[in-house]
C-alpha cells in the first residue's frame, strides 16, 4: 500500500492571522469553560456539604492533615516573617527617629496581611498540592470511577470533608501565624535591635485593633475555601499518567496562590471601606 | 451428550443453580427464553432444576395454559438495553448507533481492537460517561434521565471490576471489600460485615487471615484483581461489568479470573458484560460475543458492531475483520496505521 506524501504549503499572512486569532479564541474558551466547571464543582461541593454533611470516617483524617500537620510549618513561617519584618523596617524607622513605633508597623502588617496570606500560602503548598496529587492519582487509577460505580458520590465523599477542613481550620492557623509573628518580631526588635519594650507594646496596642485581627481571620476563610476547591478540582480533572498528576499538583498551587492574592486585594478593599465608613477609620496613627 | 449438557446434569444433581444456555431459534429468527424471564413470575426457579425439557424453552408471544388459564407470554425488559448510542468527545466520535441488550444470567463479551470504544461503552452502561445521544436503560430506567439519588440506587445493582482493580490505596483489603457494605447497608452490624468480607475473600480464593489487613500495595496484581472482584460482589449485584479483567495476568491467573466469572454467572445467576482482547477468555466465559470496530475506520453507512453471535458462531465468521481479530493477525494493519487510518 502506498502512502501519499503530504504537500506542505507555506501559509499566507492572512492565514497565519486567522490561525492566531483562532488559537486565542480557543484559549479563552478553554479558560471560560474551566471557570464554569470550577463554579459547578464548587456549588456541588457546598450542596453535598449542606444536604448530607461529611462522613466522620473521612472528616477525621482531613482535619488531622489540614490542621495538626500544618500547624508546625505555619508557626515556623510566622516566626520568621515577624523577624524579617523587624530587620527590614528598623533602619527606615530609625532614619526618621520613630524606631519605638516599629512594633505597630510589624504587628499591623502581620495581623491584617502577612499572617493570613502566609498561612494560606503554606496551606496551598503543603496541603493543596498534596490534595491535587492524591485526588489526581485516584482519578488516574480509576479509584474515583470506582467510588461512583459503587453508588458513592465522589464529591461528597472526597471533596466535602477536605473543603470543610480547610474552611474551618484556616482561621486557627492564621491566628497561630499571627501570634508567632508577633512573638518573633518582638523578640528581634526588643532583644536584638534594642527597642524599648514598653514603647514597642504601647504603640502596638494603640495601632492594632480587634477589627484588624478579625479582618485577617475573615479573609483567611475565603482563602481556605479557594484553596480546597481549586486543588480538589485540579485533582478531579487530572490528565493521564504521572505527568498529569505532576501538572495537577503544580497548577493547583499556582492557581491557588494567584486566587489568594486576588481575593486578598478584593477583600482588603472591601474591609477597608467597612472600617472607614462604619467604624471611624483605623484605630490609631503611626505618627 | 455434549460437555455443556453434562455440566448441566451435574449441576442439577448437585442442586447447584446453573442457567440454561439459550440457543437462537434459527428457523423463525426468534430467540427462545426460559421461564424465569416471564412477567409475573415473582420467584423464578433456576431453569436447570427443571431440566432440559423443550416445552419449557418458550418463545415470546407464545400462548401457554397455566391452571386452565391461557396466558400470552411476555418477556421482562432486558436487564440492560442500549439504544442508538452515540458518544462524541470534542470532534472525535467514538461510538456510533450502538444497540445492545443484556439479559438476566447472560454474559456478553465485547471485543475489538484498542481504541474502538469498548471501555467507553462499558462506562456508558453504568453512567460514568454520558451518551451524546441515545439511551442506556437498566431494567427499563434511563440512566441519563435518572436523578442523582436514583442513579446511586441503580448503581448498587452493578458490580464493576476495573482493569487495574482500582482499590483504595489508603484502606486495607478488608476495608476495601467492606466499603460498599458500609456505605449502603447501614443496618449491618460490624460482625456481619466482617463475616461477609471473609466469605467474599474466600470465594475469590484469598485467605482472609493473610490478606485482610494488608494494603493493596502489599499484594500481587492477581490478588488485587481478585480483591476487586470480591468488592464488586459485595452488594450482590445483578449485573457485573468486567473491564479487561485478565489483562496483565499470567495464563494461570487469567484462567482463575475466567473461572470466577463463570462461577458468578452460574451460581449467582448474575448477568455480565466482559470487555476483553483475550479471545480465549471471551470464548470460555461468554454466552454471546459482540465485536466493535474503530469508528475512524468505518465507512459512513457501516455499522460499528460488526459481529453479534455465540462463541461457536464467531469461529465460523466470514467477515475478514472478525476473522483477522480472532486469529490475532496484523495483516496490513501496520501500514494502515502508518497511513493514519
Amino acid at each position: 500500500m502506498r502512502v501519499k506524501s503530504l504537500e506542505w504549503k507555506k501559509p499566507t499572512l492572512w492565514e497565519r492571522f486567522v490561525e492566531s486569532a483562532a488559537e486565542i479564541g480557543r484559549s479563552i474558551t478553554a479558560r471560560v469553560a474551566l471557570a464554569g466547571n470550577l463554579a459547578v464543582f464548587s456549588v456541588a461541593t457546598v450542596f453535598w456539604l449542606v444536604v448530607k454533611g461529611a462522613k466522620r470516617e473521612t472528616l477525621t483524617p482531613a482535619f488531622y492533615n489540614v490542621g495538626v500537620l500544618s500547624l508546625p510549618v505555619v508557626m515556623l513561617t510566622g516566626t520568621f516573617i515577624g523577624m524579617v519584618l523587624a530587620v527590614q523596617s528598623y533602619p527606615q524607622f530609625k532614619l526618621v527617629g520613630l524606631e519605638t513605633r516599629i512594633g505597630a508597623a510589624i504587628n499591623l502588617s502581620l495581623v491584617k496581611e502577612l499572617g493570613p496570606v502566609l498561612a494560606a500560602t503554606m496551606l496551598a503548598g503543603r496541603v493543596g498540592s498534596a490534595l491535587a496529587a492524591e485526588l489526581g492519582t485516584m482519578r488516574v487509577t480509576e479509584q474515583i470511577d470506582a467510588l461512583a460505580s459503587m453508588g458513592v458520590n465522589p464529591i461528597h465523599y472526597l471533596v466535602a470533608p477536605r473543603f470543610l477542613a480547610c474552611l474551618t481550620l484556616i482561621p486557627g492557623l492564621t491566628l497561630f501565624a499571627d501570634l508567632m509573628g508577633v512573638v518573633g518580631g518582638a523578640f528581634f526588635s526588643i532583644k536584638l535591635l534594642g527597642v524599648d519594650w514598653s514603647y514597642y507594646w504601647e504603640y502596638s496596642r494603640n495601632m492594632v485593633g480587634m477589627f484588624d485581627v478579625f479582618a485577617g481571620m475573615f479573609k483567611s476563610v475565603f482563602f481556605g475555601a479557594a484553596i480546597a476547591l481549586i486543588c480538589c478540582h485540579q485533582g478531579f480533572r487530572c490528565g493521564a499518567g504521572a505527568e498529569g498528576v505532576g501538572k495537577a499538583a503544580t497548577s493547583s498551587f499556582v492557581i491557588s496562590f494567584v486566587a489568594i492574592l486576588f481575593l486578598d486585594l478584593l477583600l482588603g478593599i472591601g474591609l477597608d471601606q467597612i472600617q472607614t465608613q462604619f467604624l471611624g477609620g483605623p484605630k490609631g496613627s503611626m505618627i | 451428550m455434549t460437555t455443556d449438557e453434562t455440566k448441566k446434569d451435574d449441576a442439577a444433581t448437585n442442586g447447584e443453580l446453573k442457567p440454561v444456555r439459550v440457543e437462537p431459534n434459527v428457523e423463525n429468527g426468534a430467540r427462545p427464553y426460559p421461564l424465569p424471564n416471564l412477567v409475573g413470575e415473582s420467584n423464578p426457579e433456576p431453569s436447570a432444576e427443571r431440566g432440559e425439557n423443550a416445552s419449557e424453552r418458550l418463545i415470546e408471544g407464545a400462548i401457554v395454559v397455566e391452571d386452565g388459564v391461557k396466558k400470552v407470554l411476555r418477556r421482562r425488559p432486558p436487564l440492560l438495553e442500549i439504544q442508538d448510542l452515540n458518544v462524541i468527545f470534542g470532534e472525535n466520535q467514538v461510538l456510533r448507533d450502538i444497540n445492545l441488550k443484556v439479559r438476566r444470567g447472560e454474559t456478553v463479551a465485547v471485543i475489538g481492537e484498542s481504541g474502538c470504544g469498548k471501555t467507553v461503552l462499558l462506562k456508558n452502561m453504568i453512567g460514568l460517561i454520558a451518551p451524546t445521544s441515545g439511551r442506556v436503560l437498566f431494567k427499563g430506567k434511563d440512566l441519563a434521565r435518572a436523578s442523582g439519588k436514583a442513579l446511586t440506587e441503580i448503581r448498587t445493582h452493578y458490580g464493576f471490576v476495573f482493569q487495574m482493580a482500582a482499590l483504595f490505596d489508603s484502606m486495607t483489603i478488608a476495608d476495601n471489600v467492606a466499603f460498599p457494605l458500609r456505605q449502603h447497608r447501614r443496618n449491618m452490624r460490624r460482625s456481619e460485615i466482617k463475616e461477609r468480607v471473609e466469605s467474599l475473600l474466600e470465594e475469590v480464593g484469598l485467605n482472609p487471615k493473610i490478606v485482610a489487613n494488608k494494603t493493596p500495595a502489599e499484594i500481587s496484581g492477581g490478588m488485587r484483581k481478585r480483591v476487586g472482584f470480591a468488592r464488586a460482589l459485595a452488594m450482590e449485584p445483578e449485573l457485573m461489568l468486567y473491564d479487561e479483567p485478565t489483562t496483565g495476568l499470567d495464563p494461570i491467573m487469567s484462567d482463575v479470573i475466567n473461572e470466577l466469572m463463570i462461577e458468578v454467572r452460574d451460581r449467582r445467576r448474575v448477568a455480565g458484560v466482559l470487555i476483553t482482547h483475550d479471545m480465549k477468555s471471551a470464548e470460555k466465559v461468554a454466552d454471546r460475543i459482540v465485536m466493535l470496530y474503530p469508528h475512524s475506520r468505518l465507512e459512513p453507512d457501516e455499522p460499528q458492531m460488526i459481529f453479534d453471535g455465540t462463541p461457536e458462531e464467531i469461529e465460523r465468521a466470514t467477515d475478514p475483520r472478525v476473522a483477522q481479530f480472532i486469529r490475532g493477525e496484523a495483516g496490513e494493519r501496520l501500514r494502515e496505521m502508518a497511513a493514519g487510518r
